[in-house]
């Protein structure tokens, strides 16, 4: 089984990511039986499909693909995964932040694709939970990646108030 | 200056530690060549020509005579005796080692100095006036805003993998001495007529390979809202700003793609989401912030010191450098004092160590222990008192720092280009010294006046040839170097993007063709005009008539443009 950071520690991760094969439709694509993370055409194409099986639904954005696709469906996801293609695509960053800030979203939150220790931090901050550490990569080591700052200046997700708010005076 | 508290400090030792374990991973093989790029690249890393360099930040172009005589150490002690101040107010060391450079972070964080996000595409060293605080024509001191927005970018979250770099510059003063316009955004800070103090936010603006003047996305911006409105900005172009095509990238081809209008709605869309979040500047922050920007000690004095006006009246040579390094201040019998780093046969820009060590005892002797670097890449004593400018030119001069053409034609600017950076598509330094050569009369360059010549080795345009009087870019045709010149470009309120005047030259041609480009503007000038003027007044044909009189072009003009990264 994969292992992921999740909430700070490695676990074992039970979730499977469908990828449209080269020639697949969304409409086609056989799903997996369960704790699928689905492509977002897949989840538009196929919504009372997904939803009418029961089971937690997980879909996944790539980096061009804004949170405004999915925004008015987010009760229905248990798990939503930002795919980083290159890790110098920074959208996934702004698409986090929006979900959690704008659109409320408080599921598992997750970064996938080219994600690697250096990001973690700034991933952390945008409001992302858990990070799947690219496949070649250490996930031991890639955890210090959380821990490198022990303070930031500006508002994100993981601490709403700028440092300048919370200096003492 | 702004001073650390244990917080930023502690931000700066753990980047330090950071930085320390990317190079450690990457020297043992679990972070790959490619993947470290991006990395050391926001912490100022270049692989070069000849090896690496690294960028330092210098915030806003201020320094203290401290940091500087710890710039000067590192120099000695890591490099080779001097570094190069760039058209960012940054310094760049050419020759550190590789494995050293997490030692000279460390080092540079022990005076609250560091090189985050010197290169990369993310938020870059934010930049001002170089007269900030003490010019007469200022509404307001930018400083403290500048220093609000670096600790706001300093690791932005959102915004460290943008599509492109992004450069802010900011002007508080009538006279525009940051070249605000061409960056990514410029930041006016103007006053409503509520008497209170705003920004005016130009973005859009840039050079590179398409150089385009900024354009006004809104025209007042309340102070508290400076920061909510810059992310709503940055990260419109963060979502939408074009990743496909290395050239296209910068937020100029965005606010273009789009129009202005379009752009600034989607900002402010964007805006109302944020607007009067906690991100909202409070009133207690500007004023901790500005706190560490009051005014020095000033001693009350005349407007006018006589001895000034007597030394320049019996000593022909301080009076010709007083003309030209000599600013005038808003306290009275102060003056601000630039120090020339572009005597004759050295690159513009590069300062020795003992240079470096002779600037920081002038500063502290002369000037409250600080200076700045200008973009023009000389350095700024702001707070000199009239009598002591005697003093401080003698003490300059034996360092050759008082070459007197400030402003004129051999105060240029120049980009390392060819012989250091791997962009190059030519150098830059050998034309600037051969121009050196051919201009060094002083006579004759004072009597030739203001006029802005900048070199760049290619369409990065470091070296801002755009927006000079005479730029020269160093362009690549069939492997090897030309000279593709552009007149009348200008930099201030006015700013201006140069016109190419035609095919380009090869570098022993270029101090001819700058000759022949003055000599017009010497035949046609009336009294009051400056070389931009005339040559606003007549047009580019005479100039460009004159450059090519008697040279046979044996290349076409077609499809000038170098490879070059944009
Ligand atoms: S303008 Fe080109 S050659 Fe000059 S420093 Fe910049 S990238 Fe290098």
């Amino acid at each position: 089984m994969t292992r992921i950071i999740k909430n700070g520690s490695i676990v074992d991760d039970a979730w499977t990511i469908l990828k449209l094969a080269e020639g697949e439709t969304p409409e086609s694509a056989a799903l997996p039986e369960q704790n699928a993370i689905v492509p977002l055409p897949v989840w538009q194409a196929r919504k009372d499909e997904l939803v009418s099986r029961g089971q937690p639904v997980g879909v996944w954005l790539d980096s061009h693909e804004g949170p405004e696709a999915i925004a008015a469906d987010l009760q229905h996801f248990t798990l939503i995964a930002v795919n980083f293609p290159k890790f110098a695509d920074g959208r996934g960053f702004s698409t986090a932040r929006l979900l959690r800030e704008r659109y409320g979203y408080t599921g598992e939150l997750r970064a996938i694709g080219d994600v690697l220790q250096d990001q973690l931090h700034f991933m952390k901050r945008c409001g992302f939970d858990a990070y799947a550490v690219r496949a070649d990569k250490n996930i031991e080591a890639a955890l210090a990646g959380l821990k490198d700052f022990s303070e930031s200046y500006q508002a994100a997700v993981d601490q709403p108030q700028p440092l300048f708010r919370r200096r003492t005076a | 200056m702004y001073r650390y508290d244990s917080i930023d400090r502690q931000i700066v030792n753990e980047r330090v530690a950071q930085y320390r374990s990317q190079i450690l991973r990457n020297l043992n093989g679990t972070l790959s060549d490619d993947e470290l790029k991006p990395l050391r690249l926001q912490n100022g890393l270049y692989i070069q020509r000849h090896g690496p360099m690294l960028r330092i930040a210098i915030p806003y172009g201020l320094l203290s005579a401290g940091q500087l005589r710890k710039l000067a150490d590192i120099s000695r002690r890591y490099d080779r005796s001097y570094g190069h101040f760039t058209t960012r107010q940054n310094m760049q060391l050419n020759w550190p080692k590789f494995e050293e450079t997490p030692e000279i972070l460390g080092e540079l964080a022990t005076v609250e100095m560091h090189a985050i996000q010197t290169s990369g595409n993310c938020i870059r060293n934010i930049t001002t006036d170089k007269f900030a605080g003490v010019a007469p024509d200022e509404l307001t001191d930018p400083r403290p805003y500048c220093e609000i927005l670096r600790q706001w970018s300093t690791f932005h979250p959102e915004f460290a993998f943008l599509p492109r770099k992004f450069k802010i510059a900011v002007n508080a003063a009538t006279e525009d001495r940051a070249v605000i316009r061409t960056h990514d955004v410029g930041l006016e800070l103007v006053r409503a007529e509520s008497g209170e103090i705003g920004v005016r936010v130009f973005a859009g603006g840039g050079m590179g390979r398409t150089p385009v003047i900024g354009k006004v996305v809104r025209d007042f911006l309340p102070r508290k809202h400076l920061l909510t409105y810059l992310d709503a900005l940055i990260r419109v172009y963060n979502r939408y700003g074009r990743r496909d095509n290395l050239y296209k990238a910068r937020i100029k081809i965005l606010v273009n793609a789009l129009g202005v209008e379009e752009f600034a709605r989607q900002v402010e869309e964007e805006w109302t989401f944020l607007k009067d979040g906690p991100a909202t500047l409070t009133d207690a922050e500007f004023a901790r912030v500005a706190a560490h920007f009051t005014p020095p000690p000033y001693e009350p004095l005349p407007d006018n010191d006589p001895s000034f006006a007597t030394a320049q009246a019996e000593n022909k040579a301080f009076a010709a450098w007083a003309k030209r390094s000599v600013h005038p201040h808003r306290i009275p019998g102060y003056a601000a004092v630039t120090l020339s780093l572009k005597a004759p046969g050295s690159p513009p820009g590069d300062i020795s160590d003992t240079q470096m060590e002779a600037v920081a005892d002038l500063a502290d002797r002369f000037s409250f222990g600080e200076l700045r670097v200008t973009h023009e890449q000389n350095v700024v004593l702001a707070d000199v008192r009239q009598r002591d400018l005697f003093e401080v030119w003698g003490i300059a001069r034996a360092h050759g720092l008082a070459t007197a053409n400030i402003g004129l034609l051999t105060d240029m600017i120049c980009c390392p280009g060819g012989d250091l950076c791997s962009l190059a598509n030519a150098r830059s330094v050998p034309i600037a010294l051969a121009v050196q050569e051919k201009f060094d009369n002083l006579d004759y360059l004072h009597d030739l006046g203001e006029i802005s010549l900048n070199i760049s080795g290619c369409m990065n345009s470091c070296g801002h040839h755009h927006v000079a009087n005479i730029g020269v870019l160093g362009v690549d045709k069939n492997n090897e170097e030309w000279y593709q010149i552009t007149v009348g470009g200008q930099q201030g309120n006015a700013a201006t993007i140069g016109k190419v005047i035609g095919p380009s030259f090869s570098a022993e041609e270029v101090p001819d063709v700058v000759e022949a480009l003055v000599s017009v503007y010497l035949e046609q000038r009336t009294p009051e005009e400056r070389f931009i003027d005339t040559f606003q007044r007549l047009g580019i044909e005479p100039f460009k008539e004159r450059a090519y009189r008697g040279r046979d072009r044996r290349k076409p003009a077609a499809s000038e443009e170098g490879a070059a990264h944009d």
